[in-house]
C-alpha cells in the first residue's frame, strides 16, 4: 500500500501541520512516512504545498508529481493541482473562495466545507483538522486514534489542552464531507 | 541500547546527530535550504547539556575559520551551508585539507549557478570530488539518500575525519535537507576528553610546540607534504569505498545514481521491471573516494549505463572513467533545482540506452 | 679593545643583565633590520615567560610579514587564512576557554581583507588579544599601499602617492573597534624607543589580565615602520613614523577599563 498525497493552499491554513500530523500518524500505525514541503519565499504570503507518502514499502522518490489524493484549500492550488491527480485518485477541497470548481469526470471529488464549518465551531485554528477529518472518511489509511497520537507527538506539550477540540474537528470533518 | 525513533527534516536530523555524536562546535551562517541545522541548534543549547559550543559566524567565511580554528584543537567541529555559501568557505576547506585537519562540512545543495534557486539540485559534484578550491586535494565525500543518512552519515563522518585527519564533506540536496522521515537517533555519546597529539592545546614542557599550518615555502618541503597527502587518498580510496546495490544479480541495463536521483531511480528500477527490463542501481556512497572497480565490474555485466543526476552531467565523468569503454554510458539529468522523476528516467533509458 | 681572555671574564652569570627569553626560539628571524616585528615578538614572549603560560598560551599567526610567526615563538600557533585569524581565535577561545588566545596580524589582514572577522571578534567581545602591527604598507608582498597608508603616501600600487580622492582613506581600525561594546581595553603603542617598548609590554601585560578575567577582546595596535617598504634606513624610518605616523595615529589609550 502506497499513499501519494497532496495538500495546497495559502500559508497560515495549516497546509504544512496537516501533513506534519498525517505522517505522525503513519509513523504510529509503523508505516513508512516521508513529508516534503514547498519552501522558501514561495511560503510567505503565497502558496504553500506539502508531499506526504505513507507507505507499507520503503519510500523511494519524495518529489513525485501524480498524486492519488489532492487537498486542495484554495483556487491557485485547484488550477496548479487537479491536473497532477491520478485516474481514478481522490480530490477533497473547501470550496470557500472557488469560483471555478474541479471538472475533471475520471477522479473522485469530494467537498469539505471547513471554513465555514470552522467559522460555525468558532473555532477558525481547527480548520485544517477538519479537512483532516474529512480525508479520514475518504481514505481510511490513518486510523483517528493513530491521528491523536500523532498530534500529541506533533504539538508540543503546552498545546496539549487543544487536543479535544481538535478531536472535535476531526470527528465534524468526517460528518461534513460529501461527494460531489 | 535502543535507538530513539523521530519524524524529522533532514537538516535536524544533521543537528541532533551532531549532539549526540559528541560534536564539539558548530559555525554556521543561514542559508536555505539549511537553515534548520543552526536553528535547531540554537534551539536544542547543548551547552547546557553535553557542552558543544554553537556560534553564528558573521559569514560562511568566517565560520569555515572558525572550523580551521576549532579543528586544529582537537576538536569534533562542524559547518553547514548551502551551494553558494559552501563556495564562499572554499578557502577555509583548502588550508584545512592542507593542514591536514578532521572536520565535517554538510552541503544542502540548491541549483546553480551564481544565487541560483533554493529547490534540490546535485550540481556541486566536481566542486565537491575534485577538490573544490585551490591546490592538489581531496575531502572524503559521503552521499546521503535519506534523513537516516542524513543522522547516520555525521558521525561516520566524524570517525573518517579523524581517522585520515582529512575535511569530510556530506553532499546532500534540498529535498533530502527539507523533507521529514523517519528517523531511529543513536544514543548520546560522550564528548571526547583527549587530545590528538597534533593539537594546539598548548605546549606542554614535555613536547615540542605543535605548529597547524599549511604553508612551506621551500618548495622541495610542499612536495613532500603533496606526496604525502596523495598517499593518504589513495588509502582512501583503497579502504574507504561504499555504496548500494539494488537489483543488480541480472542487471542487462545499470542505473547509476546518488542522493536523491538514487530514489528516483529505485521507483524507476520498479517500474522499468513491471515491463519485464531488467535494470538495476548502483547507488555511490562514497563520491570519494568513488566504486570506480564495482562500476568497471558491473560494465562487463549489463549492456549500458545510464548516470542520473540532477545537474547537466558531472557524475557521469566518473562513470566514464570507471566504465572505460567497455559499454555505452549516457546522462540524463534536469537542472536548476528541478527533481528528476521516475518516469522520465524510465524514458530516457528506454530512448538513450536500450533504444540508443 | 677588548683581548679574548677578557670577553670569557665577563661572560659570567653575575654579570648577566639581559638574556633572550627561552620563548623565543634559536631560529634567525626573517625580518629586515631596524623592523617593529622583532621587538614586538620579543616582547610578547617575555610576557608569556614571565607570567608562565607557555602551556596555556595558542597563538594565531596571520598572513603578511609575521606569518612565520610560528618559528620563533616557542608555543602552539595555528597559522591562519589571510584576515580569518579573529575567527580562528574566536573557535579556539570558545573550545578551550581556559587557554591563553592571541592573534598577531598586520594591517593588510587586520584592517583590509579581515576587516569583518576583525569588526565581528571584537563586537561578539570574544575574549582574546588582538595585537595589530600597523606599519602602513604591506611588507611582504613587496611595499604595495595598505588600508592603512597616509595620504599621499607613495607604494608600488600608489606609486603618486595615496589619493584619498580614488584610493580612499587610512583605516583607523583601533578607533572603530574602540567604539565596539565588545572590547574591553583598547590602546595604541609604538616600539620605537625603550620607554615605549616597556609601554607595549605593559600594555601586553594588561590584556593577559583581562584575559584571565574574561573581560572581553583587548586590542592593542602598535604603529609601526617599515624601512624596506618605506625605503628608508632604520633611523630614517623610525623618525618619518614619528613625524607622519603619530600624528595621524595617535599614540595611548583609546579604551580603557572603568575604574
Amino acid at each position: 500500500m502506497t499513499e501519494e498525497i497532496i495538500i495546497a493552499g495559502f500559508g497560515g491554513q495549516g497546509v504544512l501541520s496537516m501533513g506534519k500530523i498525517m505522517a505522525y500518524s503513519g509513523v504510529m500505525q509503523d508505516m513508512e512516512v516521508s513529508w516534503m514541503p514547498s519552501y522558501g519565499p514561495e511560503m510567505r504570503g503565497g502558496t504553500a504545498n506539502v508531499t506526504v507518502i505513507i507507505s507499507s514499502e520503503r519510500i523511494s522518490s519524495p518529489v513525485i508529481r501524480r498524486f492519488d489524493t489532492a487537498i486542495i484549500l484554495n483556487q491557485q492550488s485547484l488550477d496548479k493541482f487537479e491536473s497532477s491527480i491520478k485516474p481514478g485518485g481522490v480530490l477533497i477541497y473547501d470550496s470557500n473562495g472557488i469560483t471555478r470548481h474541479p471538472e475533471r469526470k475520471d477522479i473522485a471529488i469530494y467537498r469539505v466545507d471547513a471554513t465555514e464549518e470552522a467559522a460555525r465551531m468558532n473555532s477558525s485554528k481547527t480548520f485544517n483538522m477538519i479537512v483532516l477529518g474529512g480525508f479520514l472518511k475518504v481514505k481510511p489509511i490513518i486510523k483517528l486514534e493513530n491521528v491523536i497520537k500523532g498530534l500529541k507527538k506533533s504539538l508540543p506539550e503546552r498545546y496539549h489542552n487543544l487536543i479535544p477540540m481538535n478531536e472535535k474537528a476531526l470527528q465534524r470533518g468526517i460528518e461534513i464531507i460529501q461527494k460531489v | 541500547m535502543k535507538k530513539e525513533l523521530r519524524l524529522m527534516k533532514g537538516n535536524e536530523a544533521v543537528a541532533e546527530a551532531a549532539i549526540r555524536a559528541g560534536a564539539d562546535g558548530y559555525f554556521g551562517y543561514p542559508i536555505t535550504p539549511q537553515s534548520e541545522i543552526l536553528e535547531y541548534l540554537m534551539e536544542a543549547n547543548p551547552a547546557e547539556t553535553t557542552g558543544m559550543v554553537v556560534l553564528q559566524a558573521e559569514s560562511e567565511v568566517a565560520a569555515i575559520n572558525m572550523v580551521y580554528g576549532g579543528a586544529a584543537c582537537g576538536k569534533k567541529v562542524m559547518t553547514s551551508s548551502s551551494s553558494p555559501g559552501i563556495s564562499l568557505k572554499q578557502e577555509g576547506i583548502t588550508y584545512i585539507a592542507g593542514a591536514e585537519l578532521p572536520c565535517l562540512i554538510v552541503n544542502v545543495v540548491r541549483g546553480g549557478p551564481g544565487l541560483g534557486t533554493i529547490q534540490p539540485a546535485q550540481s556541486d559534484y566536481f566542486q565537491s570530488v575534485k577538490g573544490g578550491g585551490h591546490g592538489d586535494y581531496h575531502l572524503i565525500v559521503l552521499a546521503p539518500a535519506s534523513v537516516q543518512e542524513m543522522a547516520d552519515f555525521v558521525d561516520l563522518s566524524f570517525e573518517l575525519a579523524f581517522k585520515y585527519r582529512n575535511p569530510v564533506l556530506m553532499l546532500s540536496d534540498g529535498a533530502i535537507g527539507q523533507m521529514m522521515e523517519k528517523v531511529y537517533l543513536s544514543p548520546q555519546k560522550e564528548r571526547s576528553k583527549v587530545f590528538p597529539d597534533w593539537a594546539t592545546t598548548g605546549k606542554p614542557a614535555t613536547r615540542e610546540r605543535n605548529i597547524i599550518t599549511s604553508l612551506d615555502l621551500d618548495p622541495n618541503g610542499m612536495e613532500m607534504h603533496n606526496h604525502k597527502l596523495q598517499a593518504k587518498y589513495n588509502e582512501i580510496r583503497e579502504k574507504e569505498v561504499r555504496y548500494e546495490e539494488f537489483q543488480c544479480e541480472d542487471a542487462e541495463y545499470l542505473l547509476v545514481a546518488y542522493g536523491t536521483s538514487a530514489r528516483v531511480c529505485q521507483k524507476a528500477v520498479l517500474l522499468l521491471r513491471e515491463e519485464g527490463i531488467k535494470v538495476g542501481l548502483l547507488r555511490p556512497i562514497t563520491l570519494f573516494p568513488f566504486p570506480t572497480k564495482r562500476i568497471n565490474e558491473l560494465a562487463g555485466q549489463v549492456k549500458g549505463i545510464l548516470s542520473v543526476e540532477m545537474s547537466a552531467g558531472q557524475m557521469v565523468e566518473d562513470v566514464l572513467l570507471a566504465v572505460n569503454g567497455k559499454v555505452p554510458v549516457k546522462h540524463f539529468g534536469r537542472m536548476g533545482g528541478i527533481v528528476t522523476t521516475p518516469e522520465e528516467v524510465v524514458e530516457n533509458l528506454k530512448s538513450k540506452i536500450i533504444g540508443g | 679593545m677588548i683581548e679574548a681572555t677578557g670577553i670569557k671574564e665577563i661572560i659570567k652569570p653575575e654579570n648577566l643583565v639581559y638574556r633572550k627569553t627561552k620563548i623565543m626560539t634559536d631560529n634567525i628571524l626573517s625580518y629586515c633590520p631596524g623592523c617593529g616585528h622583532g621587538t614586538t615578538h620579543r616582547i610578547l614572549a617575555e610576557v608569556i615567560d614571565e607570567e608562565d603560560l607557555q602551556s596555556q598560551t595558542i597563538g594565531v599567526s596571520p598572513v603578511g610579514c609575521s606569518v612565520l610567526l610560528y618559528n620563533y615563538i616557542d608555543v602552539d600557533i595555528q597559522e591562519a587564512a589571510h584576515g580569518r585569524a579573529p575567527a580562528v581565535a574566536t573557535a579556539i577561545k570558545r573550545l578551550l576557554p581556559d587557554k591563553f588566545v592571541f592573534t598577531y596580524q598586520g594591517d593588510g589582514d587586520l584592517a583590509a581583507i579581515g576587516t569583518a572577522e576583525t569588526i565581528h571578534a571584537c563586537n561578539r567581545g570574544e575574549n582574546i588579544l588582538i595585537i595589530f602591527i600597523n606599519n602602513g604598507i604591506y611588507g611582504m608582498t613587496g611595499g604595495q599601499m595598505a588600508p592603512t597608508t597616509l595620504p599621499g603616501m607613495k607604494s608600488s600600487t600608489s606609486p603618486y602617492g595615496r589619493d584619498v580622492k580614488t584610493m580612499g582613506y587610512p583605516l583607523k581600525m583601533t578607533d572603530i573597534v574602540a567604539t565596539l561594546p565588545g572590547t574591553y581595553y583598547v590602546t595604541r603603542q609604538s616600539v620605537n624607543t625603550p620607554a615605549n617598548v616597556k609601554k607595549t609590554k605593559k600594555a601586553i601585560r594588561k590584556a593577559v589580565q583581562y584575559q584571565k578575567l574574561d573581560k572581553g577582546t583587548c586590542f592593542i595596535e602598535i604603529v609601526s615602520n617599515c624601512p624596506s617598504g618605506w625605503k628608508m634606513t632604520p633611523v630614517q624610518s623610525n623618525k618619518w613614523m614619528e613625524e607622519n605616523m603619530f600624528p595621524y595615529y595617535p599614540l595611548g589609550d583609546l579604551k580603557i577599563p572603568e575604574k
